[in-house]
């Protein structure tokens, strides 16, 4: 007997009762994994898939045949479809192509061209995921929207606030690119997988034979056919009418050296070790870009830590803005250790970070999420450091 | 739950009567129509009496009515036949066609774009009518094809197929329309409207998926598109599909027979879905309601709400209507019909069609003026676009 058995005797399609969950499913594992949880748990389920980006844009950027195994592929709509005939819950595939080109991929272009280090994924949740979709859930008689992020919501009785915690599995944890959710959303929202590890989650797929059990994980931002960002930005500024411009440039030390030539500003980011050109005998590092001035400016390790920084924008997520400094982990990118500090809340959505030992490449564009053990406290954009 | 299907312009199901003039043809009598022998007799003379059943539902002669695989098909095969057969013997064409076409049309249209052929798209009026004065305007020396739809597909509105034949003959023009939304909701005189050609397709008037028909006027010189064996006299190569042209041909024939009794029953609980729904729903409007149209079309804006949502809504209710054109992942584009009759993006988002059909009943009706109002309410209050003040009334 097939293990959907136990399956079978869950609420289907047509019966609906309110109060029913919506999944966000993008035909993956972990969100698919998600619908099967709460159907154990006998919780009436309805799929929401978005469809963001149409990737017949930018042919050039197509490999031959049809695109595959990318986000917004019809390959994983019909994923998450073929998942939910599988599991009989109903299932639905939503355009969000405008809402996703205003809120996320525009501004990651224009970013990137200010020279900052955008991240796509956070304004996708805060500005699409739980706010379009979320309330398209809630029109459609949703209470809640699950997702197949790794993190954790709880409600803390003191306060009466809900709080954003880690994934326990660390190692897969998503709370970085969740800083940016209010109060109202983490209420409506539910993260089922925060308490499983990567491996629990296949398993659990496997047992209920999920057709997409053993599907690759997607590691690159969605919308960017091939993997190739800077590929993906010229084709956009091309299609927007305002080609980059790819003008050649200096390259110098914080003094002002010149040490070599750039191939445009666009093909470097702050960090960066390889591919610069030369060599110079120690190690040396991309420390700012600056397009205006066409330049790239390079040092060594020492010269891309930094201490202090301000970071804007700030959602204090778990707790109210505190009136005086806190002590807190905080981390400078999706896979930096986080390190210990002082934050310090300012007017205007605005905090101020010491670290306790400078940290390495502290670079704008990225997010500064501030953490209490497993609680996420805050989170903004980096705007400048030292 | 009962489910309550008010979306028959996109499909119908197959008559019962259909379905059993048909099954005779898929292991009995399953012959080739092009066959000697007694089997392919059997099947060529069914094939026949289709031909002659389509053919009356148009006022047209059996020979003039050629099968193909369904709508698409056949407007394809109208315009780049006409297209290809003219364009040795001039060195410029033009054709008129409408911006509210199926993209059948419209995107057969674009394709002869690239390839150097001139095309204009008449704007229609907020009621979705085509003006004539604007056809006359359009018409140039080298126009050899004017291409305009019988009935919409998202508003109902039916164009003036009489006048623009006349128009199209007084200055010798190729006169091709979409028929797929008119054919067994309206009569459709391919005689009266003086047409050259004529596209129907099978799933719209309750046959089955897959078949569809183009009628092509005696003398008409037309480039086929399909090259093969002899069938259909060549003109459109492949086995017939037996079975579905089959179903056509009773599907016309049923329509012929009930087509004045359906239209009356059929725009009575239309009309009454809509007067109720625009009773019910503060601020909603029916789009190209004071002109001509299909009887069984009702397309209402429900300012504020996304009707993507209203659609996901109602389904779960347990009702299927549509908004939009449908596109390869079951994601909503914006509909170009309504931009066309000036709506603004967001109106034509708030914008839904219900399309009532043969088999709908007074007490779905009433159901849907339960549920439509109510959804509409619930995507209302969360919505961050809909005023929240109660409107005045005088």
């Amino acid at each position: 007997m097939s293990t959907q058995a136990n399956l079978d005797s869950l609420p289907v399609a047509g019966e609906l009762k309110p109060g029913f969950v919506a999944v966000a499913m993008s035909g993956g594992v972990d969100s698919s994994t998600v619908a099967a949880l709460l159907l154990q748990h006998h919780r009436p389920i309805v799929g929401l898939t978005m469809q963001l980006w149409n990737q017949r844009r930018l042919p050039e950027l197509q490999g031959d045949g049809p695109a595959q195994h990318r986000c917004c592929s019809l390959d994983d709509v019909y994923d998450a479809k073929r998942v939910a005939q599988h599991l009989s819950f109903p299932h639905y595939v939503v355009n969000f192509e405008e809402q996703f080109e205003q809120r996320v991929v525009r501004p990651f272009v224009e970013q990137y061209l200010a020279g900052r280090t955008p991240i796509a994924c956070t304004n996708c949740n805060t500005d699409v995921k739980f706010e379009p979709l979320l309330r398209m859930a809630r029109q459609i008689g949703a209470e809640r929207l699950a997702t197949g992020h790794y993190a954790r919501i709880r409600k803390d009785d003191h306060s009466g606030r809900y709080q954003l915690l880690r994934a326990r599995d660390d190692s897969k944890d998503q709370s970085y690119f969740l800083w940016g959710l209010t109060q109202e959303q983490l209420s409506r929202s539910e993260f089922p997988l925060g308490e499983l590890t990567k491996e629990e989650v296949r398993q659990l797929a496997r047992s209920v034979d999920l057709p997409v059990a053993d599907k690759p994980e997607s590691m690159e931002l969605c919308f960017v056919p091939n993997g190739n960002y800077v590929q993906f930005i010229h084709a956009y500024a091309r299609e927007e009418g305002k080609p980059l411009n790819d003008k050649e440039g200096d390259i110098v030390t914080e003094g002002g050296t010149v040490l070599g030539r750039h191939t445009g500003v666009h093909n470097y980011t702050i960090g960066q070790r390889k591919g610069l050109g030369f060599t110079t005998g120690k190690p040396i590092y991309v420390l700012a870009i600056d397009p205006e001035k066409n330049r790239v400016t390079v040092g060594e390790d020492d010269a891309l830590r930094a201490a202090t920084f301000e970071i804007e924008n700030v959602n204090w997520v778990s707790i109210d803005a505190p009136n005086v400094p806190l002590r807190a982990q905080v981390k400078i990118r999706h896979k930096h250790e986080p390190a210990a500090a002082t934050v310090e809340a300012l007017p205007g959505l605005r905090a101020f970070i010491t670290f306790d030992a400078p940290q390495r490449a502290i670079t704008p564009g990225q997010a500064a999420v501030a953490y209490d053990g497993d609680i996420v406290l805050a989170g903004g954009w980096i705007r400048n450091s030292r | 739950m009962k489910r309550i299907y008010l979306d028959y312009n996109a499909t119908t199901p197959v008559d019962p009567a259909v379905l059993e003039a048909m099954l005779p043809y898929f292991s009995g009598d399953f012959g080739n129509a092009s066959s000697i022998h007694t089997f392919g007799q059997r099947a060529r003379a069914a094939v026949e009496t289709a031909r002659e059943q389509v053919a009356s539902l148009l006022n047209a002669r059996p020979q003039e009515i050629i099968f193909t695989s369904g709508g698409t098909e056949s407007d394809n095969h109208a315009i780049f036949g006409v297209l290809q057969s003219l364009l040795h013997t001039q060195p410029a064409a033009h054709i008129i066609t409408t911006a509210i076409e199926h993209e059948a049309v419209l995107n057969t249209c674009q394709a002869l774009e690239k390839e150097g052929v001139a095309v204009t798209y008449l704007p229609v009026s907020r009621h979705g009518l085509i003006n004539l004065q604007d056809l006359r305007k359009a018409i140039r020396p080298e126009t050899i094809l004017i291409t305009i739809m019988h009935a919409n597909n998202e508003l109902g509105t039916v164009q003036p197929l009489e006048e623009i034949g006349r128009i199209a003959t007084e200055h010798d023009i190729y006169f091709h329309s979409d028929g797929v939304q008119s054919a067994g909701k309206i009569p459709v005189d391919v005689k009266a409207c003086q047409l050259d050609l004529l596209s129907l397709s099978g799933h719209k008037l309750y046959a089955p998926k897959g078949v569809g028909a183009i009628y092509i006027k005696g003398g008409t010189r037309l480039r086929q598109l399909l090259y093969g064996g002899h069938h259909q006299r060549g003109f459109r190569p492949g086995t017939e599909n037996v079975a579905g042209i089959v179903g056509l041909g009773k599907a016309a024939e049923l329509a012929r027979s009930s087509l004045a009794d359906d239209a009356a029953r059929i725009s009575a609980l239309r009309d009454h879905l809509e007067q109720g729904l625009l009773a019910r729903v503060p601020d909603s409007r029916a789009n190209a309601a004071a002109v001509p149209r299909t009887p069984n079309t009702s397309n209402i804006t429900f300012p504020g709400i996304e009707g993507e949502a209203l659609i996901i809504a109602l389904d779960l209710k347990g009702l299927a209507c549509s908004t939009g054109a449908a596109c390869s992942s079951g994601a909503v584009e914006p509909s170009h019909v309504l931009t066309a009759i000036g709506l603004a993006a967001s109106e034509a988002r708030a914008s839904i069609r219900f399309s009532l059909g043969r088999h709908t009943t007074t007490t779905e009706i009433e159901t849907a003026l339960e549920i439509v109002p109510a959804a509409v309410a619930q995507l209302r209050q969360l919505s961050p676009t809909y005023k929240k003040e109660v409107p005045t009334h005088h």
